[in-house]
């Protein structure tokens, strides 16, 4: 039949079709976008806009300029002598930390037969898997601050200390537990995606490597392993990056307190719940959110810089 | 030249070499579920052993009595646990199920079809992978009280169903389907309803489960808008309950928290157990190019 229309009839009707094929685009779209817009997008672009202002829930926001981000970096003692500091530590150590120790786990785990392996990274995700609440009664248990602590009853009984310690309520160890507790429960999917990207490259690469003069496996992880899977390195890390600041609960959880006891565990996520759902001060809170997005981009930016592709 | 003998990557054989690795493994692997068979063990035991000393790892007579009173009695809030059991499921439910249907036509759409402004929207979706959801914390509550959301299951629901990270995996398994397929069924006339339902569905199978492990988990152990768009204790979650449960000093509560950790954590684990090798396999097209 087609062969029998003229050409500008033929290309009316692929013309026709592309416009009706737009519209059933936009109706396959909108749904993910509606939300993704309303619930991501729209959110991100309020805190911007309310990061301007003044705002306390009960009477309509009032615009005051620059107001609360020069509170934020020069009137706010918190923030700058603990919040920030402690954001940069935590996050420096378990998103860094964390994904270099994902990728030494999955690359061990690509050197083993298939049904242990299977097992043994089940047990090493399982920690991720488990939601703050779980993470918290679990952790809660092991340093709780008298001597049925079992982390407490251990020292106790290999004469290392006296008296239990209120490890949760401390300062002075409240940052390493939530540390610790941190790359734990961080070989997520990150860690997942890294033993698929190893186990998928291929062998010949090593052979002709091999043959290339390369002699160790520590050449071998360099010259190959990595830039080969550069893309799920980059997935790892960017899923290291955001995995580091959604822990950000997790001090306020073990001590049961925000702020936290010393502002020892105080991180940035805690600071924007404490202004903006204790206080009510939604403008503050808002910039240190908009502060807080910054931080993840330019962590985000450095793992582009090291894993991306130089073209985009 | 060293002879090569093959990569030594996904070894078919046990070979000695492989100890070394074992010895770092092993170790590990029971370092890491040690804490969380430490919580299902205290779910079972009586509440004398539970806050017995000195404190042990294993339960020695177990009982289901912390189980019997998680289903009994309701705790500290005044509402019946299976009132935040039924609510949990409900929400996840709907939501896995919505984030499935939304996430797949918009992979669909962004790996098959030509529109304007295809690759800067799917890389603003790439730029939410690293969405801290705190963040919005304050903006969200604004639409869901603007909304009239407050105090309903939409609103756990809605905020949790454009998952970034899940239309990024399944747009990339997508993506591996040839363009020809997809061609042949227009010619035989399917129409997109019908080519997501008997092409891209059957096809992207193992990204759709990941999706699924992914959104339920987010869903099921999120305590979110229980603690921010919620009033009303009837419509609150088994996590939050958990929460309240756990910071209770009450002797009775603690045992109830261990049994509710457990019941919150079976799920968890059954859904990826069943779904390990369909995740593994998506994960092989992770990457970000």
């Amino acid at each position: 039949m087609e062969q029998l229309q003229s050409i500008p009839e033929q290309k009316n009707r692929v013309k026709k079709r592309m416009k009706k094929d737009g519209y059933r685009t936009l109706l396959l779209l909108f749904p993910y976008g509606l939300l993704f817009c309303t619930f991501i997008a729209i959110p991100i672009i309020v805190a911007i806009g309310l990061s301007f202002t003044y705002f306390d829930v009960i009477n309509p926001p009032k615009l005051a300029g620059l107001t609360n981000y020069i509170v934020l970096i020069t009137q706010d003692e918190a923030f700058l002598k603990f919040v920030l500091p402690n954001t940069f530590k935590y996050a420096l150590i378990v998103g860094p930390g964390g994904y270099v120790l994902s990728f030494l786990l999955a690359w061990m785990l690509a050197q083993v037969q298939r049904v242990p392996r299977t097992i043994l990274s089940l047990a090493i995700y399982t920690p991720s898997m488990l939601g703050n609440v779980f993470i918290g009664v679990i952790w809660k248990t092991v340093f709780s601050g008298d001597q049925r602590g079992i982390f407490n009853h251990l020292l106790m009984e290999l004469d290392m200390i006296d008296q239990p310690i209120q490890f949760l309520l401390s300062p002075d160890y409240l940052m390493n537990i939530m540390i610790f507790i941190s790359l734990w429960s961080s070989m997520g999917i990150g860690f997942l995606a890294m033993i698929s990207g190893i186990l998928n490259i291929n062998e010949e690469l090593y052979e002709a490597a091999y043959v290339d003069g390369m002699r160790n496996r520590f050449q071998e992880i360099f010259y190959i392993t990595i830039p080969s899977m550069k893309p799920q390195m980059l997935f790892g890390a960017v899923m290291a990056i955001v995995n580091a600041f959604n822990m950000g609960w997790i001090g306020v959880t073990l001590s049961g307190m925000n702020p936290t006891p010393g502002l020892a565990g105080q991180l940035i996520t805690n600071h924007i719940d404490d202004y903006g759902f204790l206080r009510y001060e939604m403008g503050y809170a808002a910039a240190v959110s908009v502060a807080l997005l910054l931080i993840v981009t330019m962590f985000s930016k450095v793992a582009h810089g090291l894993f991306g592709d130089k073209e985009d | 030249m060293a002879n090569f003998q093959g990569s030594k990557m996904n070894p078919k054989r046990f070979s000695v070499s492989h100890l070394k690795f074992y010895i770092i493994l092993i170790p590990l692997s029971i370092f890491m579920i040690l804490p969380v068979v430490m919580v299902i063990n205290n779910a079972f035991k009586p509440l004398g052993e539970l806050f017995a000393f000195p404190p042990t790892i294993f339960v020695k007579n177990p009982t289901m009595k912390n189980f019997r009173d998680l289903f009994t009695l309701s705790g500290t809030t005044g509402v019946p646990m299976t009132r935040y059991l039924f609510n949990s499921v409900m929400i996840t439910l709907m939501t896995v199920v919505i984030n499935l249907i939304i996430t797949v036509s918009a992979a669909y759409a962004f790996s098959k079809k030509k529109f304007r402004l295809k690759n800067a929207m799917f890389g603003l979706n790439q730029m939410a992978l690293m969405f801290v959801a705190t963040a919005v914390a304050v903006p969200r509550y604004i639409v869901i009280v603007q909304s009239g959301l407050i105090n309903t299951w939409l609103a756990h629901i809605l905020p949790l169903i454009a998952m970034p990270v899940g239309l990024f995996l399944v747009k990339q398994f997508v993506d591996q389907i040839p363009n020809a397929l997809i061609e042949a069924a227009i010619m035989d006339g399917a129409k997109d309803f019908r080519i997501i339902q008997k092409i891209i569905i059957p096809l992207t199978r193992p990204a759709l489960a990941t999706s699924i492990v992914l959104t339920f988990q987010s869903v099921w152990n999120a305590t979110e808008a229980s603690n921010n768009f919620i009033t009303d204790e009837t419509m609150r979650t088994l996590a939050f309950y958990l929460g309240s449960l756990s910071t209770n000093n009450n002797v009775a509560a603690q045992g109830m928290a261990a049994a509710a950790s457990v019941l919150l954590f079976l799920p968890n684990l059954i859904i990826f157990v069943l779904m390990n090798t369909q995740v593994m396999n998506t994960m092989a097209h992770s990457g970000i190019k």
